[in-house]
């Protein structure tokens, strides 16, 4: 989706401002939120890429006025009403209306076992691919309501392809439901004066992530 | 730089309290409906502001460093020499590491959100997920640098990674001049966070500093 999120290449957002000695969390709530993200991403009722598009869906003027785990909150909000795990009156009293009857809930004594494990998105199917190192390429000129890794500012652009990182999930459709979709991950460089104009520097250049299906040859 | 630690959550009426306030009604909701146990929030908690941070990714850098084979392990498959430091898991199930060089320097950004490398670099800083730095880093990154104190010259190559995918990357920032001798805890020592995502060079030690 075309959305605020997808903001390579905008101007205006000012400063980047560091904070030395930058604690983990600013907020007791932070660390809370956090967790909570975690935790109920254990429920296995969402995949990262649907929590990535529903932080996505935030409406724009939202999105840019909250900070990150706020943003992580109205996500987990969504995700969980969405799932009906909780219903939108629960959530506006803080009053439960029964229990739900969860798969799995993450115990304090599995969590460094499931971190250290992690969610790999590389799958073992075996896919060809359809390029390779070197292929010359274009990103699609494609606009989708839906979830897409596909930055805009690098649509319509030519690159190359620099490595082939695999067969991997592929987000666009797993954030919508759609399945895995597996498919070959490329690394792809594009000349920051494809993508950018002359007055970009002419020997730098941008790394995406690209996925087959994101992809045609040049 | 700004220096904002004062927390308004406990002003009441402010945007903050009613935030921690909504946490708050969640996370008791959701240990009512037996959905999360209060136990594990906590030792998610710990685990990310105690136990995993960039120290972790300057170890690994560190260890490059003075290990000519690791550091070409860690440049062909860079998932698996990051496990043998016992690094791995969330956030960092695939990883690539960029080398720095005087002709090459390395950026990070993730445009679309904030990926960024849990296992190696613990949870981002603010001004990575920030609207400026994921905006500009990919049309401006001299300048960004330059914001970070770093100046490139032509002959440089920059290089911008943006994350948009499950690959994880870690730069490998280059060794500075007078170093020759110092140990891997040493150096490890004078590895920033910064240097990792590739806004920073490693700055040499101190005269009469730490060795």
């Amino acid at each position: 989706m075309n959305g605020v999120h997808d903001m390579g290449g905008m101007h205006g957002m000012g400063p980047i401002e560091r904070e030395e000695h930058e604690p983990v969390f600013h907020h007791e709530w932070e660390r809370r939120a956090f967790a909570l993200t975690m935790a109920a991403g254990f429920l296995g009722e969402w995949n990262i890429d649907m929590a990535r598009h529903a932080r996505e869906r935030i409406p724009p003027a939202r999105y840019l006025a909250s900070s990150y785990y706020e943003k992580w909150l109205l996500g987990l909000e969504t995700l969980l009403a969405e799932r009906g795990l909780v219903t939108r009156d629960e959530l506006a009293t803080g009053r439960p209306r029964g229990r739900s009857s969860p798969g799995r809930v993450l115990k304090a004594s599995d969590v460094g076992r499931v971190l250290l494990k992690g969610g790999p998105a590389r799958l073992p199917e075996r896919v060809p691919p359809r390029f390779k190192p070197g292929d010359r390429v274009v990103a699609k000129n494609v606009n989708p309501v839906a979830h897409t890794r596909l930055p805009r500012y690098a649509r319509g652009k030519r690159g190359v392809v620099d490595r082939d990182y695999g067969v991997f999930i592929f987000p666009d459709a797993h954030a919508m439901g759609l399945g895995k979709k597996p498919q070959h991950l490329y690394s792809v460089r594009f000349a920051a004066r494809e993508l950018w104009g002359p007055d970009a520097s002419p020997g730098d250049a941008v790394y995406v992530d690209l996925w087959d299906d994101h992809l045609d040859p040049a | 730089m700004s220096d904002h630690h004062h927390d308004h959550a406990s002003e009441p009426g402010s945007p903050l309290a009613e935030t921690d306030l909504r946490v708050r009604a969640l996370e008791s909701l959701l240990v009512e409906k037996g959905l999360v146990d209060p136990a594990a929030l906590d030792a998610v908690i710990d685990t990310y502001e105690t136990k995993v941070g960039p120290r972790n990714g300057a170890r690994v850098v560190a260890r490059a460093w003075v290990d000519p084979a690791f550091r070409a392990r860690l440049l062909a498959d860079a998932t698996a020499a990051i496990a043998e430091l016992g690094y791995m898991g969330r956030q960092g199930e695939d990883m690539v590491a960029l080398e720095n060089t005087p002709k090459v320097h390395n950026l990070v950004v993730c445009t679309l959100c904030s990926c960024y490398p849990w296992p190696v670099l613990g949870l981002p800083p603010v001004w990575y997920k920030s609207a400026p730095y994921r905006s500009r880093a990919v049309l401006d990154p001299r300048g960004v640098l330059r914001e970070f104190g770093v100046e490139l010259g032509d002959d440089v190559e920059v290089r911008v990674w943006d994350s948009t995918s499950e690959m994880r990357y870690l730069v490998l920032p280059e060794r500075p001049a007078g170093t020759e001798g110092m140990s891997e805890e040493a150096l490890a020592r004078l590895v920033t966070r910064d240097s990792m995502i590739g806004v920073a060079k490693v700055e040499p030690p101190a005269r009469g500093g730490p060795r």
